[in-house]
């Protein structure tokens, strides 16, 4: 079975029990009911402030944690199903009304790591301090058994080396002798080392200064044309995310608040969250920056152990209402697969 | 009596590592007045903080000031003792930076740092010390602070305890609140709010500020004036609308390309190529020169001089001074003296009738 | 056309070539990459720049070398009661350093022979005491060492994998660890070299474990089961820090598994905490095994050890002090120069501690 997507998440869901009392523990929700999908060679951007579980939903999408709740699927088949949804992705209740836990359904993740990578935020804790680049980008050649010599195994880490720009003679040195931008190309070159088709980047320019930010940027979109892989790619910074992307996701508090292309979201943002955190943006324009009026929001994001009823934003909403406190906004279509959940927008 | 608040002058700072001495600040001068808010823009590793902590005399223990002076007042304060360097803090100068957690000592509440921080500067009583560290609550927006004094530091967020920072700098009125990546730790909502309390504040008590970030976007929000630094030195310097409008540093004008911005969305970026500096491996000549898509021969072994490239806005880059050759050839043209010309331009013809480059020393220029 | 000007005498020309772009391979060259050093070799040359810990290790170098060499040069052995001319020597008791008995001087006067002299004198029962001395300090360091490697292995093992394992495994295992902590160790060592030593010696009779001795095995076995604990304890926490590092998450999305994790990933990792705290535990397992041997449960006689010489001494002490003093010296000095030695080590390769 085949479908128009390479990635599709149903309902993700992942909670970490948190010990509150001495013995009872509450869910933290990192993650609650989240749901995308992403075509081959497509680039899947996620933004939301620190806390919003965009990292979570790159790690659980990777196994790295076991979901909680929802469905995986790679190429169409399923990777993942914590048994929660029906044949059709819906919940699945009983007669009451009330969540049905059905039967965990893993597989083995081996064969998938070769498609699905990971680039890290870190560049200084994401490369093992006592290896040698070489042996860096040779792990996954390793582990998969991808050569059959040792002259082999060189050969693909140099080349690899050469796609992501670093020179060959840099193959014997230790990753604390690079800089950030070089130590990213590092990692980025581990990660195709497999010859992914799926490559979720966790915050990779973050760390990077202005200047070399934009070269690892740059890297990305080539790769992206060379290779036609596709990116998770998750970052705080819009300005760069909205450069990348071609459609963009906005969380808060671990859960959805408007999908869109990339275009359209920025210029027509319909969720008040995603319209003040583009009003926050400082430009990098004096004139405009005088010029502009910001909504500066309210108030500190509440804490997920306390989580609002209803919408999650509603605490800091200028339009919230009595209904926003109720009930739980869904994503909803408005045209042109722009997706908000909200009540009054 | 200075005519400045703050006057840097040549200030290097360096330190011993194991693999040598690193040379952070070389040479940087600059000049603060009295409720302006100065920004310095730069990379990792450009000095940006450390010529912020060489002010305030705070570096770690492997540093040391190796020349030139901080003048506050008119007095130079790197010639000050401790004690009268723990009067300068505080008092006159405070700091914040960019990671509040650290900051704050966790074993104490908030309203015991506050007070200590405020009793230390002035002979308040305790209850004086508290109603103030209420009021400096109030005034950067902490809500209820008559409960918030009680509080651990760990139990508020990260923007509230930026704002605690903010008022535990402010408490004692100083002349000069240095902010060290203020916002860098911070969400963009909360950025947002605390650029606003920021320029609220000034505005209100109208202390000087300087501002050290490497965020292009906080710069161009909050500042007057900007110096933009690499590899220790100073690049350029200008208003706010020269530098973003009319850089005259190619490591300027690079740093500007390389942000993607709405309106040239899906273009290409074009970043700055190669790697930032090695402090331990520095450059003869210009520090940017290896990067550097322009860079001349000389750039390589001759470090280029800050000079006057407008109104308001001085750079250090060898392209300007080359810039100026065909002025020089223009003016020779329309028979100019030769010692007017090499006042003007710098350029002036040696013995075999050649164009060569040696400028005659600005008044107080240079070195300011 | 004017007069060229003349050159200013502190100015400084620069030609208009010089104005030409850079070639690409004239920037390269500004773009120097410091010398490639690994872990190892940057933390060592650190080491070899604290004096004290250079100072440690040239003692501790030359302690061993003679320890070494030293018993093959001089002509008495450690158990053996001094003879001239094949006959005991009785007047040899208790000889202060550097004399010679009645008879010995006697026999030199007679053949004009030089005999080799007493450099720490003798003990009461007329053994050369260097002899004795130079052994009790091979015994230490050799029961120091072994006890701190078996540490060393069964607290690295045990601790990685309550570590790495984490949860339920971690708890139990650590609880464990608790519970050993919670004994009281000095009575635990009294009473378990007591029993060991009845119950190992017929078990090892016959193999090559019966020629160290029951005593000195007991004593591995007793450092060996209880104070692992610490060891482990370190690595445990070691391990729990490091698993958060990205490159460990980077590991597991390749797909690599958790034994090549812990093997290449992690324990590398920790290596340097573990051989300062082994550098650390050597001088307190010779502590430990120096007051054992003082209470009369370590080494078994003839066999000396630092802490049975001292022990021995006692007895004498007012009227041949230097009995006591030349045992007390050679455990400070490897004492002191072993935690000079480790602290300097954690100074080199604590990443902590690095700028």
């Amino acid at each position: 079975m085949s479908s128009e997507y390479l990635v599709e998440v149903e309902h993700l869901k992942q909670y970490f029990p948190v010990r509150t009392g001495f013995v009872s523990t509450t869910p933290l929700k990192a993650v609650d009911d989240v749901s995308f999908a992403i075509r081959p060679g497509e680039t899947l951007g996620l933004v939301g402030e620190s806390g919003c579980g965009k990292t979570t939903v790159g790690r659980s999408l990777l196994q790295l944690y076991q979901p909680t709740g929802g469905r995986i699927k790679y190429n169409g088949e399923v990777i993942y199903d914590a048994g929660d949804l029906d044949e059709n992705g819906a919940p699945r209740v009983d007669d009451k009304g009330n969540p049905v836990k059905g039967k965990v359904k893993t597989v083995n993740m081996l064969p998938y790591r070769k498609q699905m990578q990971m680039v890290f935020q870190d560049p200084y804790s994401s490369l093992n301090p006592r290896m040698t680049v070489e042996d860096i980008i040779g792990e996954p050649l390793d582990v998969h058994k991808l050569y059959s010599t040792k002259a082999e195994r060189r050969e693909k880490v140099l080349s690899l080396m050469e796609l992501v720009g670093l020179n060959a003679e840099h193959a014997t040195r230790y990753a604390h002798e690079f800089s950030g931008g070089q130590r990213q190309r590092i990692g980025i070159a581990r990660a195709l080392a497999v010859d992914p088709r799926f490559i979720v980047c966790d915050e990779p320019v973050s760390a990077l200064d202005v200047s070399i930010q934009a070269q690892v940027v740059n890297m990305f979109e080539d790769l992206q044309h060379k290779l036609g892989v596709a990116y998770l790619f998750i970052a705080h910074d819009l300005l760069v995310v909205n450069h990348i992307s071609d459609r963009i996701a906005v969380m808060y508090l671990g859960k959805m608040m408007e999908m869109a292309e990339a275009d359209e979201l920025m210029n027509n943002p319909i969720h008040p969250y995603t319209q003040s955190l583009l009003s926050a943006v400082p430009m990098p324009d004096p004139k405009t920056a005088r010029s502009r009026k910001r909504i500066v929001l309210e108030g500190d994001v509440p804490s997920p152990l306390k989580m609002p009823s209803g919408c999650p934003f509603r605490t800091r909403c200028r339009y919230a209402t009595e209904q926003c406190a109720a009930q739980r906004p869904q994503l909803t279509d408005r045209g042109n697969g722009h997706m908000v959940a909200c009540w009054n927008k | 009596m200075s005519e400045h608040l703050l006057s840097v002058k040549d200030l290097r700072t360096s330190f011993t590592t194991d693999n040598g001495e690193v040379h952070a600040v070389n040479g940087v001068s600059f000049n603060l007045d009295r409720g302006k808010v100065l920004g310095i823009v730069g990379e990792s590793g450009s000095g940006k903080s450390v010529t912020a902590y060489s002010i305030m005399q705070i570096l770690a223990d492997n540093g040391r000031i190796a020349g030139g002076s901080v003048e506050y007042n008119g007095e130079d304060i790197t010639k000050w003792n401790s004690r009268q360097m723990s009067g300068f803090r505080g008092k006159c100068c405070s700091i914040i930076f960019q990671d509040p957690m650290t900051s704050l000592n966790p074993v104490f509440t908030i309203g015991n740092q506050l007070e200590e921080a405020i009793r230390l500067h002035t002979n308040k009583t305790r209850a004086e010390a508290k109603a103030r560290a209420i009021e400096m609550l109030t005034l950067v927006g902490v809500n209820e602070p008559a409960k918030r004094v009680k509080q651990y530091p760990y139990e508020l967020s990260g923007g509230m305890r930026q704002r605690v920072m903010i008022a535990m700098a402010l408490a004692c009125e100083p002349d000069i609140l240095i902010a060290d990546e203020p916002t860098t730790a911070l969400d963009v909502t909360i950025q947002a709010q605390i650029l606003e309390l920021m320029q609220d504040l000034q505005k209100k008590l109208g202390m000087a500020i300087i501002m050290v970030t490497h965020d292009l976007g906080v710069i161009a929000t909050m500042c007057d004036e900007i110096i933009v630094m690499y590899g220790g030195r100073v690049c350029e310097r200008g208003t706010a609308d020269e530098i973003f409008y009319n850089p005259r540093h190619e490591y300027t004008k690079g740093l500007l390309r390389s942000i993607p911005s709405v309106e040239r969305m899906k273009e290409r970026l074009v970043p700055i190529a190669g790697n930032p500096i090695n402090l331990l491996n520095m450059p003869a000549g210009c520090a940017f020169c290896a990067r550097c898509d322009r860079a001349m021969k000389v750039c390589l072994d001759h470090v280029p001089v800050e000079r006057q490239v407008g109104a308001d806005h001085r750079a250090a880059c060898w392209l300007n001074d080359l810039a100026l050759k065909d002025e020089a050839e223009q003016r020779a043209a329309a028979g100019e003296s030769a010692g007017a010309i090499q006042a003007a331009t710098g350029w002036v013809k040696n013995q075999s009738g050649e164009w060569v480059f040696d400028p005659v020393a600005e008044e107080g220029g240079a070195e300011q | 056309m004017n007069k060229p000007l003349k050159k200013h005498l502190l100015s400084s020309q620069i030609d208009l070539a010089k104005f030409a772009p850079a070639s690409d391979a004239e920037k390269s060259q500004q773009e120097v990459m410091s010398e490639s050093t690994t872990f190892f070799r940057d933390g060592m040359k650190k080491l070899m720049r604290n004096p004290l810990a250079v100072g440690a290790i040239i003692i501790l170098v030359v302690l061993i070398l003679t320890i070494i060499i030293a018993p093959m040069v001089i002509p008495y052995g450690y158990d053996e009661i001094l003879k001239v001319d094949g006959k005991r020597d009785k007047t040899a008791a208790n000889l202060a350093p550097f004399t010679y008995s009645e008879n010995e001087m006697a026999y030199m006067e007679k053949t004009g022979e030089k005999l080799f002299p007493h450099i720490f004198g003798t003990d009461k029962l007329c053994r050369d005491y260097f002899a004795r001395v130079l052994y009790g300090t091979r015994v230490s360091l050799t029961v120091g060492l072994f006890a701190s490697i078996l540490v060393m292995i069964i607290g690295v093992v045990y601790g990685a994998v309550a570590g790495y394992a984490g949860g339920k495994v971690d708890l139990v295992m650590m609880r464990i660890c608790d519970i050993i902590y919670s004994l009281p160790d000095l009575l635990m060592v009294i009473l378990l070299s007591v029993v060991l030593r009845e119950t190992l010696g017929n078990a090892i009779s016959g193999t090559i474990f019966a020629s160290l001795g029951t005593n000195m095995l007991s004593l591995f076995i007793v450092f060996g089961l209880l104070y692992w604990v610490g060891m482990a304890r370190l690595v445990r926490g070691q391990i729990l820090t490091i698993k958060e590092n990205e490159y460990v998450l980077a590991a597991r999305t390749i797909g690599t598994k958790p034994g090549r994790i812990l093997r290449r990933h992690i324990l590398p990792n920790c290596l340097s905490v573990i051989i300062i705290s082994v550098a650390l535990q050597v001088p307190s397992a010779i502590f430990t095994e120096s007051y054992l041997s003082f209470l009369g449960l370590g080494v078994s006689q003839p066999m000396p050890s630092l802490g049975s010489l001292a022990n021995e001494a006692r007895s004498a002490l007012q009227s041949y002090p230097f009995q006591l003093v030349f045992p007390a010296l050679m455990i400070c000095l490897i004492v002191l120069s072993l935690n000079l030695l480790g602290d300097g080590l954690r100074d080199a390769f604590d990443p902590k501690l690095r700028r």
